[in-house]
């Protein structure tokens, strides 16, 4: 069922305000609007939000639609300052007509387009869709901690994530670098894998902060 | 300059002189070949094995080249400029602080992309520089090819190809260090413009002259390298503008600098090696193609049996059993030692020398001393060559077989795992290994290991649990009057190390070790190398032994003597009879103070004489292993470890060593075990 523009306006303001500003419920007042105005009323009828006293706080439900609503006003907007270049100002109003037209896979379609951005141009995080996630476990195929390579896989060292910078410089200084071949040997009781013509044997932590990329 | 290396002679690390004579220094990678090359030049001997980190401090020879002295320098293994353990710092401080006619890079042929990058810091350095490429024939074996003028036109330093082992090379390269004068060689590397503009006004800052450039000491600065901090600021520098350049240009990177800098020199390695190297087998004709691919599947074969878990725990215990039971337990404590101490010593030559002394020397107190039960040559010179040599001849003749073939790495590999659970890193499964040898020789190589903490864990693992070969032996030799008795044995020690090692990694503060290893090709072992190490091996031990056994004579004598022998074996007599056995025991502890052997020698006499019960063995072998190792392990754990923790460890051991003696007795007797 098709929430209007309104609602959806005050289900975006909801959202910000319970998941950024860490509000539990959110005064009806300082949205502009009472019980009997007919967005609550439309929210309430759907099982959006849920009111007691005053208070207005999203149900499950709701919380599910003002994060769209939020994630296709930031890529709207990440649309028009990348692609359609719109000036500052225009910004901001031009997202607010945009979002309620981002309807149904477009958004997603448009995150496609823009190479699935993590903020908005105010620096604000844009909530995932599905489309990110499916980006994102394709891309983790491809570079993999060599702790999660099958035995007899290849692929070439991408990039480390260690911890403490002294382990990282006796690798480096052992030469294990970037872009240099990797094979792994044996996952158990250690990690054994062959770099060139060396072969080396390392623990669990090491292994899980080597990345390759799988070849 | 002067300064630190007067620093260091104290902490006794060096010889007490500097020669005169022009010095030649070996550096590079571990376990590429340095020793080998050592020992051809030089007249002493550095020990030669198959796992990266076997020679731990500076060894020094003088040798002829070409109808001129040197002394030649061997120093411990070192991966990059920028050390991290503490035989790496050895190494660079010794770049530091010397002036030598010339710099031996030795490299690994087949895995020079890997170790080039050294090259080009020592070139950036502006030392006097010759290049090996060691290991030709492995090299060869796996079809690379190198051309090493091309190298040496590219990299401005003489580069020489050799096969040490075998002896090839070695002529080219003494002629190479006999007309060898130094040429300054421009660095081959330049760095991104945030990293030259740092160096650059490092330098411009750095007054003094050190043994090293301005470039590199720039770098290593940059990097944070904590001797070249130190060294500055002895020289009075300005550490307060350098460390500003250092922050800002950190700021301007979004990688560590070391990062950086490593990344953008392997660019220009990279570079040489596409130029200098190709891999393939064009050369090589078809059959010849498959004996030697066939010759190099077995030996991946064999590496891949020794490195599965399903097939490598059983080889493990095949060899401990063969190697360390058989073997040491079993042939050398046995059958050797019956010979040379009954029928040799005993029957014939110990009888002859207390009558001619006797006769010779009237005073029965100088008899006593000499000749008497605990005499230097009754007691200390029998127990040293017909009890303690045989043993640590057999041992180390196993271990050296065992770690040239290059399956200590791979034992590291397979135990990890299990040496986490209790503070250790694989890499610890070396001086463990070696304990079993000589525990005071295992202290030493600790020095291999990262971290403080994994060093202290195993310093206290190896005095609490580890017997050495010669306690190992008498201890098998009593034992094996019953097989439940060995295996309590077994189990009581196991579950202890087990037990004190889980419990110092929960107390001692700090992170757990990393585990990481290069694990060199599987070799044969050659036989003439083999027995020189041993040999090399037990010259050392002897020389520590036999004047610690000789002033444990002496002492006892002066003990005897004066009472005060009775006094101490008194106060042992206590902690025996509370593990129920026997006050003659307290001897025992007494002389397994001096030495862990010597204590077990002890308990072997009390066997043979009848004064101990089975039980009585049984808790008498694990209470002496548990016990306080002998005094060269406690001297050389302080001087690694310092006197505080050692002293802390002498507290838990002695302690502990009698509660498990404890225990164990009261466990035995209540339920009647026999054995």
């Amino acid at each position: 069922m098709k929430i209007s523009e309104a609602a959806e306006e005050v289900l975006e303001r909801m959202w910000i305000c319970t998941n950024e500003n860490n509000m539990v419920h959110v005064g009806l007042r300082s949205l502009g609007l009472n019980e009997t105005s007919p967005q609550i009323q439309e929210l309430l009828e759907i099982g959006n939000i849920t009111i007691s006293d005053t208070n207005a706080s999203l149900t499950e439900e709701g919380a599910k639609n003002g994060r769209l609503v939020v994630r296709r006003h930031r890529l709207a907007e990440r649309l028009l300052v990348d692609v359609l270049n719109t000036k500052d100002k225009y910004v901001h109003s031009s997202a607010c007509e945009f979002e309620h037209i981002l309807h149904r896979g477009i958004d997603d379609n448009v995150c496609t387009l823009l190479g699935h951005p993590s903020t908005c141009p105010h620096g604000k995080p844009i909530p995932e869709g599905e489309c990110c996630k499916k980006a994102r476990d394709e891309l983790e195929q491809v570079v993999t901690p060599l702790s999660l390579l099958k035995k007899g896989q290849k692929g070439k060292i991408a990039y480390f994530n260690m911890k403490e910078e002294e382990k990282m410089q006796k690798m480096l200084a052992m030469g294990v670098l970037p872009g240099i071949p990797v094979n792994l040997v044996q996952s158990y009781p250690s990690y054994v894998f062959d770099l060139n013509h060396t072969r080396y044997a390392v623990d669990r932590e090491i292994a899980e902060s080597i990345f390759v990329r799988i070849e | 300059m002067l300064s630190i290396l007067k620093k260091k002679r104290c902490c006794g690390q060096e010889d007490e002189t500097q020669s005169d004579l022009e010095r030649i220094i070996l550096v590079g990678n571990p376990n590429v070949g340095k020793s080998v090359i050592f020992n051809h030049f030089s007249d002493s001997y550095a020990i030669v094995s198959n796992y990266p980190g076997t020679t731990v401090s500076i060894s020094k020879g003088k040798g002829w080249i070409d109808g001129k002295e040197y002394e030649i320098i061997d120093t411990p293994g070192m991966y990059s400029l920028l050390p991290i353990t503490e035989e790496e710092r050895v190494s660079q401080s010794y770049l530091f602080d010397n002036d030598p006619f010339v710099y031996v890079h030795v490299v690994d042929a087949k895995n020079i992309q890997r170790m080039l990058p050294l090259t080009l810091q020592l070139i950036e350095a502006e030392v006097p520089l010759i290049l090996v490429l060691n290991m030709m024939d492995e090299a060869t074996e796996r079809g690379i090819e190198i051309n090493a003028s091309r190298l040496e036109q590219q990299l401005g330093v003489p580069v020489i190809c050799t096969t040490s082992i075998k002896g090839e090379g070695l002529d080219k390269l003494e002629e190479a260090i006999s007309k060898y004068s130094f040429q300054h060689v421009d660095s081959k590397v330049v760095y991104s413009r945030g990293i030259e503009y740092a160096i650059e006004s490092i330098s411009s800052l750095i007054q003094d002259e050190y043994g090293i450039s301005k470039r590199t000491l720039a770098q290593l600065l940059l990097q944070n390298d904590k001797v070249a901090f130190e060294a500055i600021s002895q020289k009075g520098e300005d550490v307060d503008a350098i460390k500003k350049i250092i922050d800002g240009t950190e700021k301007e990177y979004n990688n560590p600098l070391n990062y950086v800098l490593t990344i953008e020199r392997q660019a220009f390695v990279n570079d040489i090696v596409e130029n200098v190297m190709t891999t393939g087998k064009r050369d090589v004709t078809l059959t010849e193609d498959v004996e030697k691919s066939s010759r190099t599947s077995l030996r991946e074969r064999i590496d891949g049996l020794l490195i599965h878990p399903v097939t490598g725990i059983p080889i493990l215990i095949l060899v401990l059993y063969f190697g360390l039971y058989k073997f040491v337990g079993g042939f050398a404590a046995g059958t050797v030692v019956d010979y040379l101490e009954g029928t040799l010593f005993g029957e014939m030559i110990n009888p002859w020398v207390i009558e001619s002394f006797n006769a010779a020397v009237p005073y029965p107190a100088i008899q006593d001393l000499f000749v008497g039960e605990y005499g230097i040559l009754t007691q200390a010179v029998t127990y040293a060559i017909a009890l303690i040599m045989p043993l640590v001849g057999a041992f180390f003749i196993v271990f050296s077989i065992i770690e040239d073939t290059g399956y200590l790495p791979r034992l590291a590999m397979m135990i990890d795992r299990a040496f986490k659970k209790m503070g250790m890193s694989g890499r610890a499964v070396i001086p463990m290994v070696l304990g079993f040898g000589c525990s005071t020789m295992a202290t030493m190589v600790t020095r291999t290991l990262e971290t403080k903490r994994e060093r202290i864990i195993t310093s206290m693992l190896l005095s609490l649990a580890i017997p050495c070969s010669a306690q190992l032996g008498v201890i098998l030799g009593i034992l094996s009057f019953s097989g439940r008795a060995l295996f309590i044995w077994a189990i009581v020690i196991c579950l202890d190390l087990v037990l004190v090692g889980y419990l110092s990694s929960k107390v001692l503060p700090g992170a757990s070790p990393s585990f990481f290893m290069e694990m060199p090709p599987l070799r044969l072992p050659k036989l003439s190398n083999v027995l020189i190490k041993t040999y090399s091996r037990m010259q050392w031990y002897f020389l520590e032994v036999l004047p610690l056994l000789v002033v444990a004579s002496v002492l006892i004598w002066i003990g005897r003597l004066t009472g005060l022998f009775e006094i101490a074996v008194q106060l042992f007599s206590y902690p025996s009879q509370w593990i129920g056995l026997p006050a003659e025991a307290g001897f025992m502890f007494l002389f397994g103070f001096f030495r862990r052997d010597f204590g077990a020698a002890g308990m072997f006499d009390m066997y043979n004489a009848g004064l101990l019960s089975d039980i009585n063995i049984v808790v008498a072998a694990i209470t002496l292993t548990l016990f306080m190792p002998c005094i060269a392990q406690f001297m050389v754990t302080v001087k690694e470890r310092g006197i505080k923790i050692a002293l802390g460890m002498a507290a838990f051991i002695f302690p502990s060593a009698f509660a498990v003696g404890f225990v164990v007795n009261y466990v035995l007797t209540t339920f009647g075990v026999v054995l």
